[in-house]
Parts: structure tokens; C-alpha cells; sequence
């Protein structure tokens, strides 16, 4: 990436501000509101989903609490049911779904193809305003009178209760739309806007994880915006497709809505492994094993992601033959999930591995989305599926796949990227802490929760039998300490942008791509057109210049010396 | 491929820096061929979304035809094929102009451009309007969705078979988002024709006017699979 191709011309427009940084190249309040510029569109979009991150976590708190004890704790069981629906919709819409791609992946897709932006950088700013649209009509459903539905709206409930049900489904019909042309956003920069010399065998496994992320953002969310469209359209004109008092059929909604809504599991989890990818390759100091494998199962998740989504509706009266045919297709799943997880492991295996906290998420990764897996199996499996169905084993399995998964991985790359983004180091010491609390507080919340569920306790109910309290409040417990880990990960970030020391470009010695410019990037992330001439885990062939440009003394020392000795 | 190529040459061998292309090129693209190729592939890739979109519809057409086959082949008898041929017909031919829009850019005839576009716009409106005469007959009719469904017999009809007003759910929702995305063509191929006007176009740059024109297809695709599935059952 060092070498570059002919002689530099500085660009004639925009010259005085080629060489500040992104974050100083113009100011102002309106050079942030109309930018075209990715990163500023990753940042704004960072702050969006971190706000919804925290409106979701605090509707999980009252949630947790009330079940801190049977019968009533906190609060009635409307606002119950309202909470926990609140916490689902605003978590998988507003924040899951577009966390990684839609801030991370933004940032970093261009700077990681040698691109100066996405394929159509005004769509991107649209993209992110319809996703803010959405955002307020979802809070507008908030202030007036909530939804109690759960975020699935199953029908016929959802056609029938008096809440706000069709704002917030407009909310997330309008946030269908920002996800859709980021995907196809993502997709047109992947193929066209690729430097000199990066073929498809060189990209970084982030961008081949993005890349399958929007074939099925693009391929699926459509599904979900006509099937919320057509609630909407029953609740305003009662179309009778769903309602069963018109004749409609119930089971059609869920077929829809899982259409959509199993594959966007996928556009969940493939961005968590995307970062986790990097943060191997990057903290192992090695080459990803099986790159093409590892790669290639991305492709083949999102694939697979089409023909499961029917596994959600077991007990739901469909025929024993599609019952089977399905569970047989989610075992399928199992295959590249385990491909990605074999491969990691051994790419640490002999790998000169370093625990630096993004590392800590990325292992933390490996293990909890295993523990998800593994624990999917008994819910694709038919007999313990309706056993376990609606259960809180159902909910312990999906918050380690997409708690353990996506959101590990968000984080992990936070912490990761952060000098890359900000210019700034962060308190690595707080920010194991904060790893402690966080990944203690998730397993104490959540294995529990497996415990609550194969002992049938429902998900759900607002109300629960004696016998169940002392998990409830072990898990409640939990949850606490989840929220504290959380709340000093924030100070941690915010004490980075008020005095955190300048960080160099490469501060963890990577050989990926995107380290190879100035942290924080400039305006127009390269000074030239970077021409490729190695993979981005090709560490045997990247240079001292590459990997250690400003890094301090001891510190390489320290890395090269264990590499050899590792070697040796 | 579509940019000719001595612009594509002179973009290239300035390299990477945007300021020194043709004015309509932006400044992260490297070169013209590119840029078109990203524009076109994003938006297949936008029609394919709208495919999808449309094909949950598609689908709910077939469940609830499949479970309600009579009210469904009653339902089907009162729409008016004739009006429904005749929009089909406006549509095709409407596709057939879009079509020559393209190629009158292609060859930077500007005023033949917005001749042919103009038609399409025409064509658009008719269809809107001939498909305001059909629904207001149903509307009339009492010939509506779920609770407003309230047919009348003054005209000696039999009686509807059970449920045939979830026929009617799926017209309205088929053709009343087939109708949103022909008046949503009419702002783009208007606004396409505006930049025309603004000699934003020329032989070498184009690509608005395809990728409009790609829009329209879509338009009128949709339609060809809407009209038997309703009308000829």
C-alpha cells in the first residue's frame, strides 16, 4: 500500500484542506449536516446508534427489575409489556441492524478498498437521514401511547390493540429503506471502487462479511417493508390477508415477517464476525487461516439465511414435512458458522497473540457466539424446539448470538478502530475493566436464562411462580452489571476525546489496509490512489514502515521480539 | 460499453484526481467507465429490491387465491379488462419511449429527448387517469376491503362468494403501489427532463436518462404480471 503510482499532483480545488484531517477539513455545524464524506457520515451514524443503544439498555433495565420479584415491582403490566417491546423493536431496528454496517462499515469500507468514498455519496447522506426519519417516528410511538405487541407484531394482536402500532411499523418500514440503499450503497463500492491491485482474493474479510451483509439487506428488508406495509394498510383498511376475523391467515404474516427478519439474524451476526475477523488477524499477527474459507462461508451464511426463516414457527400449525424440511435446512447453518469459528482458532493457533482490549471482545466473540450456536441446535431440533419454544431458553439463545455476537463485536471494533477514527488513544486499563463487568454481567444475565427457560419458565409474562425468583433475580442481577460495564466504557470513550494522547497511525501494528494512512484519516482518506501489492493479513510481506509508523519504541521491541521467539 | 472511449483515456491518465475529469465526473471516481458501471449496478440492484418488494404481494396473491379460489375468480370478473388492456397497451408503449429517450441521449439529441419523454410522461398520466375511472367505479360499486366492503345488488348480481372482499384487499394493495411507483415515474422522468433541458446531457454522459428509463421498465413489468393475475383470471 506504501507504493504508489506515478508522481502526486496535489488536487487543485479543496487544496489548502488536503492534508487536515477529516474532522478539521472544513467546520461548522453545517459541514456535518450536509457532508458527503463517509467517515462523517460513520461518525453521525455512530452517535445515532449509541443514543438508541442506551434508550434500548434503559427499557431492559425496567424490564430486569420488574422481574426482580414476582407480582409487581416497578411498574404495571402494561408499561411491562410496553418495555420489553420497546426494548426489542429499538435494539434490533435501531441499533443492532445498523450498528456495524451502517457506522463502522461506512467508515472503514472505502478507507479498507483504497477508495476516496462509497459508490454514491449523497445517497448515503439520504440513507442516513431516513434512518433518523424512522428513528422519530419510532419515538414518536413512544410519547404517544407505545406498542405492547413485542417487536415481532404478530398478527392478529397487532391488528387489534390500541397502541401506536402504526407508527412504530412505520418507523421500521422507513428504517427498512435506510438499510436497503446502504446495501446497495455498499454493494456498487465494492465491486467498482476497488484500489489498483485489490482483487476479490485480497479484500479483508471485513469488507467480504459487509459485502454478503448487503446482498441480504437488499434481498430481505424489502419482504419485511411490504409485510409491515400490508399491517398498516390491515390496521387502516382491514385488507383481511392477516386478519383472521376477514378471513386473512395469521401464519402468512409470521411466514413474512421471518422471511426477513431470519436473514436480518444474518445481517447481524455477519457484521460482528466481519470486525472479529479483523481483530484476529490483527492481534494473532497472522495471515487469517483458510482466508478463502472464511470468506466464502460469509457468502454461503447469507445464502443459507433465505431458507431457514421457518424454523421461528414450529408450533405454529404448519405440516410436520415442512416442519422437517426446515429443521434440516437450519442444521445446514451449523457448517459455515463452524468454518468461521475453526478458522479462527486456528489462526491463533501459533499466532503471536496479544490482549489488548479489542482482542479481549474478539475472543470473547469466539466464545459466546459457540455457546449461541451450540445452543441453536436443540431449537432447530423439532422435539426439544416444543419444549423450549417461547421459553426463556429461546431468549438466552438469541441475546448470545446477538448480544454475544453482534454486539461484542460492534464493540470490539469501537475499541479497535477508535484511534483510527477519533486521532485518539483511550485508558486501556478502564477499558478491561469495563470488558470485566461487561462480559461477567452478560453471562451472569443471560446463562441463567437458559436455566429459567429448560425449566419452562415462558418468555414474556409479567408475573412468575415462586420457584423462579431466585434465578430471575440472579439474571436481574446480571444485567446490572452489564449496565455499570457499559457506563464506564462510556467515560473510558469520553475521557479519550477529552484528553486522550495522540494516537500513531498504526497503533496496534497491522497490516491491514486501513492503517495505512494518517489516524485520523484526511479529508480524502489517501494522498494517492494507493496501488495494492499484498493481501491486507500478509504480514511476511508487509513493511517495518507498514506495520510500526509511529509506534512507540518499546513496544516493538516487544512485539518483534516475542514474534521470534514464537517463531524460533 | 457506454462512455466513449477517448474520455475514458484523457480521465485515466489524469488519475485520481477528480478535478480534472469532465465536469459531470465526480471526484471519487477515477474515470467515466466507472462511474457509469457503479451508477447501473446500483441501480439493478435497487430493481432487484423492488422485485422483492412487490413479491410479497405476489405471494400473498397466491395463499389467499388458493384458499378462496371462487371469490377470487368472482372478485376477478368485476374489474374491466377493457380499461385494464388499454392501460396495458399505454404502459407498453409508454416502456417503448423511455427506451427511445435513452438512445436519443446516446446519440446527444437533446430536443428528441424531450419528445420522447414527454410521451412517457403523457402515457404515465393516462394510465393514472384511466386507472382513476376504475377505481372509482369500485369505490361506487361498494366493491372495497374488509369492512367497507358493501356491494351493491340493485344491478341484478349474484351474490359475491364468501370473502371476496380479500380479492379486493390485494387489488387495492397490488395496483395501489403498482399506481404509487407510476407517479413516483412521473417526478423522476419530469426531473430527468428538466436536466435535459439544462443540457445536463450530452453523448458522452447519460447515464440519469438510462437509469430512468431502467425505472420505467421495472413500471411496466410490474404491470404485465398485475394484469392477468387480476383481470384474466
Amino acid at each position: 500500500m506504501t507504493a504508489q503510482a506515478g508522481a502526486t499532483h496535489p488536487t487543485s480545488h479543496d487544496h489548502a484542506h488536503d492534508d487536515a484531517d477529516y474532522l478539521r477539513a472544513t467546520r461548522g455545524f453545517r459541514s456535518w449536516a450536509m457532508t458527503l464524506d463517509h467517515k462523517r457520515i460513520g461518525i453521525m451514524y455512530l452517535v445515532a446508534v449509541l443514543t438508541a443503544f442506551l434508550a434500548g439498555g434503559i427499557f431492559a433495565l425496567i424490564v430486569r427489575t420488574e422481574l426482580l420479584w414476582p407480582g409487581r415491582t416497578i411498574v404495571d403490566p402494561d408499561t411491562y409489556n410496553k418495555a420489553f417491546t420497546l426494548h426489542g423493536a429499538i435494539m434490533v431496528f435501531l441499533f443492532i441492524i445498523p450498528s456495524i454496517p451502517a457506522a463502522l462499515g461506512n467508515f472503514f469500507l472505502p478507507l479498507m478498498l483504497g477508495a476516496k468514498d462509497v459508490a454514491f455519496p449523497r445517497l448515503n447522506l439520504a440513507s442516513f437521514y431516513i434512518y433518523v426519519f424512522g428513528a422519530i417516528f419510532a419515538l414518536f410511538s413512544i410519547v404517544t401511547s407505545a406498542v405492547d405487541t413485542g417487536w415481532t407484531f404478530y398478527t392478529p394482536y397487532s391488528t387489534q390493540t390500541g397502541t401506536a402500532v402504526i407508527a412504530m411499523t412505520l418507523g421500521a418500514f422507513i428504517l427498512g429503506f435506510s438499510s436497503i440503499l446502504t446495501g446497495v450503497n455498499f454493494i456498487a463500492t465494492v465491486h467498482k471502487l476497488r484500489a489498483p491491485g485489490l482483487h476479490w482474493k485480497r479484500l479483508p474479510l471485513f469488507v467480504w462479511s459487509i459485502y454478503a451483509t448487503s446482498v441480504i439487506q437488499v434481498l430481505a428488508t424489502p419482504v419485511l417493508a411490504i409485510t409491515l406495509l400490508l399491517l398498516i394498510m390491515e390496521r387502516a383498511l382491514t385488507l383481511g390477508i392477516f386478519d383472521p376475523r376477514l378471513g386473512g391467515d395469521p401464519v402468512l404474516f409470521q411466514h413474512f415477517f421471518w422471511f426477513y427478519s431470519h436473514p436480518a439474524v444474518y445481517i447481524m451476526i455477519l457484521p460482528g464476525m466481519a470486525v472479529v475477523s479483523e481483530l484476529i488477524a490483527t492481534f494473532s499477527r497472522r495471515k487469517i487461516f483458510g482466508y478463502m474459507f472464511v470468506a466464502m462461508s460469509s457468502v454461503a451464511l447469507a445464502l443459507l439465511a433465505f431458507l431457514v426463516w421457518a424454523h421461528h414457527m414450529f408450533v405454529a400449525g404448519m405440516s410436520e414435512y415442512a416442519v422437517m424440511v426446515f429443521s434440516g435446512l437450519t442444521f445446514l447453518v451449523a457448517i459455515p458458522s463452524a468454518v468461521k469459528v475453526f478458522n479462527w482458532v486456528a489462526t491463533l493457533y501459533k499466532g503471536s497473540v496479544s490482549f489488548e482490549s479489542p482482542m479481549l471482545y474478539g475472543l470473547a466473540f469466539i466464545v459466546l457466539f459457540t455457546v449461541g450456536g451450540l445452543t441453536g441446535l436443540p431449537l432447530a431440533t423439532i422435539v426439544t424446539d416444543v419444549h423450549l419454544h417461547d421459553t426463556y431458553y429461546v431468549v438466552a439463545h438469541f441475546h448470545y448470538v446477538m448480544v454475544g455476537g453482534t454486539v461484542f463485536g460492534f464493540i470490539g471494533g469501537l475499541h479497535y478502530w477508535w484511534p483510527k477514527m477519533t486521532g485518539k488513544l483511550y485508558n486501556e486499563r478502564l477499558a478491561q475493566i469495563a470488558f470485566a463487568l461487561v462480559f461477567t454481567g452478560f453471562n451472569v444475565t443471560f446463562f441463567t436464562q437458559f436455566l429459567l427457560g429448560s425449566h419452562g419458565m415462558p418468555r414474556r409474562y409479567y408475573d412468575y411462580l415462586d420457584q423462579y425468583q431466585p434465578l430471575h433475580g440472579f439474571s436481574s442481577f446480571g444485567s446490572y452489571i452489564l449496565g455499570v460495564g457499559f457506563v464506564i466504557m462510556l467515560w473510558m470513550f469520553v475521557q479519550s476525546l477529552m484528553r486522550g494522547a495522540k494516537s500513531p497511525p498504526n497503533p496496534w501494528g497491522s497490516a491491514a489496509f486501513e492503517w495505512q494512512t494518517s489516524s485520523p484519516p484526511i479529508a480524502h482518506n489517501f494522498h494517492e490512489t494507493p496501488i495494492v501489492t499484498r493481501g491486507p493479513y500478509d504480514y511476511h510481506l508487509a513493511t517495518e514502515e507498514e506495520l510500526y509508523t509511529g509506534f512507540p519504541e518499546d513496544r516493538v521491541e516487544r512485539v518483534t521480539a516475542k514474534t521470534e521467539k514464537e517463531e524460533g | 460499453m457506454a462512455t466513449p472511449t477517448t474520455e475514458s483515456a484523457a480521465a485515466h491518465d489524469e488519475h485520481a484526481h477528480g478535478s480534472h475529469g469532465p465536469k459531470w465526473l465526480q471526484h471519487h471516481f477515477d474515470m467515466p467507465v466507472q462511474q457509469f458501471e457503479a451508477a447501473k449496478l446500483g441501480m439493478w440492484a435497487f430493481l432487484a429490491q423492488e422485485i422483492l418488494f412487490f413479491s410479497g404481494l405476489f405471494v400473498a396473491y397466491a395463499v389467499i387465491r388458493q384458499q378462496y379460489p371462487e371469490a377470487f375468480a368472482a372478485g376477478s370478473h368485476q374489474l374491466d379488462k377493457i380499461m385494464g388492456g388499454i392501460n396495458t397497451i399505454v404502459l407498453l408503449f409508454s416502456s417503448l419511449t423511455a427506451a427511445l429517450s435513452v438512445r436519443s441521449a446516446q446519440l446527444g439529441k437533446k430536443n428528441e429527448v424531450n419528445l420522447y419523454l414527454g410521451i412517457t410522461i403523457l402515457c404515465a398520466f393516462g394510465f393514472l387517469i384511466i386507472k382513476y375511472f376504475e377505481y372509482s367505479t369500485k369505490i361506487e360499486h361498494g366493491l372495497l376491503p374488509g369492512q367497507y366492503w358493501h356491494p351493491h345488488m340493485e344491478h341484478g348480481h349474484a351474490l359475491f362468494p364468501a370473502h371476496t372482499h380479500v380479492f379486493f384487499g390485494v387489488y387495492f394493495m397490488l395496483t395501489g403501489l403498482h399506481g404509487l411507483h407510476v407517479a413516483i415515474g412521473i417526478g423522476i422522468l419530469a426531473w430527468i427532463m428538466w436536466r435535459n433541458n439544462r443540457g445536463e446531457f450530452s453523448k458522452d454522459y447519460w447515464t440519469p436518462v438510462d437509469l430512468a428509463a431502467l425505472y420505467w421498465h421495472l413500471v411496466d413489468l410490474i404491470w404485465i404480471y398485475l394484469f392477468p393475475l387480476l383481470y384474466l383470471i
